[in-house]
């Protein structure tokens, strides 16, 4: 695709950003201690990519998905974690606000996520629900002017320090699956909320990871988002906008493998010769450069169509997503090939990307689950 | 009260420099960017529109494409460009230039409290010579190698940087300022200013526009009014990697030696 001049000016804005900004002291720290950085986020937020894709009204920059998809790719490329501190005000903590929220919620909340003065968690998952999302246990029960919250949400990126999340509960008992949940936004300063231990992941390390606990939380009613009972619909929208960030996301880790393995292969001698000279090394970065670029034209067609309301919406993101994380892992995978066992070293940037690729095709829905999005909508 | 900055679009040299048969470089096969020592003298005139209102204008003598850099630092903040581009102009040294700029400057117009900021030099030609030639021409006060700023009503008092020191020197205005890195950080564009000035049209001042300006004579800019004459351009010839050693003195000094014994230097 051709990038429109201002769509590369912003590549050119995020580039510069990441390149910058992301050094290798923050990145090492960030992976050691696995510790949110409030500094770099305090910087994003100055220069307003926690709100890149919220209109200007609510405080944020007035971009399109593509805007968004660009910068998610460029963070990415420099730093996989990073690229999440970006994202989520701008999908899944702010989506569900900009798609179903009152004026009333969007002033309240949107508005200083979008400036990054405060964070947003989207809480969906449980320990029992994690593809099965329908099948959450989580329930809000109406009493007076309040629900009354109760429940566990697992694997929650940001719970440890978010301020408010977006909790999906189970609002008609008689109901399952995907029917009678709603949607809150929830001041996780309230009593009765607390927050798990935080997870040590893989990869993805200093966005930290857990679970929130609600016992008895009195959620009151202005904060339900959306219509009663219809906020399952409410999060698969919420996801394909959300997928198309983690699709984003994949083909910047990827570019990172690709650029470090051309460097490497040019560097690295074996047999008199660069590494670069063998076929075998050859085609290998042929296949990373070709199903990357495939990935990418799938990511940026998706942004457009997301944005042109076009029907087929949710099949291109889930199809994105599914193409370019199962990629990402291939291209990561023959990144530490082309590395032997300098790819298998701390010191070597590959070896972070590899841990950091593997989520891709789990967060967000699994590959699977979008394999079934994908069917799903061909059969329908 | 006006900031008028002027900026150059410069080759890239961290890459390679092409450089054609009659010795002088052929910018069109080189990526280009922005001069780095006039971003600094952007994120100058910026910081005084938001301490005091100014109102920032970007001046530029390019060909067309300079126009997507003058559109960037309208995304940065920059209130107005103007992109001086004619054939007349083309092959321009440092004294035609000036002439052309400062006829620019004056046809945008000069007033008490107005200031006029360059970065100290190009990174293309090193020369440091415009600056100073354009407050010439404009009959202004010069401050060059400015590395620190402020302006309380229309005196402007500047720490001049210096090799071996610093001087404090005060002028009034207008005036013209060149900048150093030291001044400050360039900010950022932001997406938002990207999206409003998209599509904004840039203000292209022709031959015909300054044509009019006394200091614009066909024996004064261009190529033919040009007194400098390249003999060769080349890249100089890349040092070895140096390598910053990170953490408190005593660290670093342990780190070195441990370089040096590895190397059997010691």
């Amino acid at each position: 695709m051709i990038l429109s001049e201002k769509h590369q000016t912003m590549r050119k804005l995020y580039r510069q950003f990441a390149e910058t900004e992301f050094t290798d002291a923050l990145l090492d720290a960030l992976d050691k201690t696995g510790e949110f950085n409030w500094d770099i986020h305090r910087k994003m937020a100055q220069c307003g990519f926690l709100g890149v894709k919220i209109p200007t009204q609510y405080g944020g920059q007035g971009g399109d998905s593509l805007a968004y998809a660009l910068m998610i790719e460029e963070f990415a490329r420099v730093s996989p974690v990073l690229s999440i501190y970006a994202n989520t005000s701008n999908s899944l903590g702010g989506g569900p606000l900009l798609m179903y929220g009152t004026e009333a919620q969007k002033q309240k909340y949107l508005i200083p996520a979008a400036k990054g003065e405060k964070i947003i968690a989207f809480a969906l998952t449980e320990p029992g629900a994690g593809s099965d999302a329908g099948g959450i246990q989580t329930s809000a029960s109406a009493e007076g002017d309040f629900f009354l919250l109760n429940g566990r949400k697992t694997f929650i990126s940001g719970a440890p320090f978010a301020d408010y999340a977006i909790v999906y509960a189970r609002t008609d008992p008689t109901q399952s699956g995907g029917r009678g949940i709603s949607m809150f936004m929830v001041d996780l300063g309230l009593p009765g909320v607390s927050r798990g231990r935080h997870e040590d992941k893989m990869g993805i390390r200093g966005y930290p990871t857990g679970d929130l606990v609600f016992e008895d939380v009195h959620v009151h009613k202005e904060d339900l988002i959306g219509p009663l009972h219809k906020g399952f619909a409410a999060a698969m929208k919420t996801l394909d906008a959300g997928r198309l960030g983690m699709a984003a996301q994949a083909v910047g880790i990827g570019q990172a493998c690709l650029d470090e393995s051309v460097k490497y292969a040019k560097e690295r001698r074996q047999f008199g010769k660069p590494i670069s000279d063998f076929q075998s090394i050859r085609f290998m970065l042929a296949d990373m450069a070709t199903e990357l670029e495939a990935a990418r034209e799938m990511v940026y067609a998706a942004a457009l169509l997301h944005d042109a309301g076009s029907p087929e919406t949710a099949k291109r993101c889930a199809m994105a997503k599914y193409f370019a994380s199962e990629v990402c892992n291939r291209i990561a995978y023959k990144a530490v090939q082309i590395h032997g066992g300098y790819g298998y070293i701390r010191d070597y940037k590959v070896e972070r990307l590899y841990r950091d690729a593997r989520i891709t095709t789990i967060y967000e829905g699994t590959s699977q689950v979008q394999q079934m999005v994908i069917s799903s909508s061909l059969l329908r | 009260m006006k900031a008028i900055v002027c900026v150059k679009q410069v080759p890239d040299t961290a890459g390679k420099v092409a450089v054609k048969p009659d010795g002088t470089m052929d910018r069109s096969s080189m990526p280009t960017i922005t001069n780095p020592d006039d971003l600094c003298a952007l994120e100058a005139a910026l910081t005084l529109k938001d301490q005091f209102g100014y109102r920032v204008i970007v001046l530029s003598m390019g060909p067309f494409s300079a126009a997507g850099m003058l559109r960037e630092m309208k995304a940065m903040g920059a209130d107005d460009a103007v992109l001086v581009s004619g054939r007349e102009f083309g092959g321009s040294d440092t004294f035609a230039t000036s002439q052309i700029l400062a006829a620019a400057i004056r046809q945008i117009g000069l007033e008490d409290r107005d200031i006029v900021l360059c970065g100290r030099q190009a990174i293309d030609g090193d020369t440091a010579q415009v600056g100073p030639q354009i407050a010439e021409k404009l009959g202004l006060p010069q401050i060059t190698y400015v590395s620190e700023l402020k302006i309380d009503g229309s005196t402007v008092t500047c720490k001049r940087e210096l090799e071996d020191g610093y001087m404090v020197l005060q002028a009034q205005t207008p005036c013209l300022l060149t900048c150093v890195k030291a001044l400050n950080t360039p900010r950022y564009m932001t997406v938002r200013g990207i999206l409003e000035c998209d599509r904004e049209p840039i203000t292209v001042m022709d031959y015909a526009c300054l044509a009019g300006d006394p200091l614009i004579d066909p024996s004064t800019i261009g190529l033919k009014g040009s007194p400098t004459n390249v003999f060769r351009s080349f890249s100089p010839p890349a040092g070895a990697p140096g390598r910053m050693l990170d953490g408190s003195p005593r660290d670093a000094v342990t780190e070195l030696f441990a370089i040096f014994r590895a190397k059997h230097l010691v």
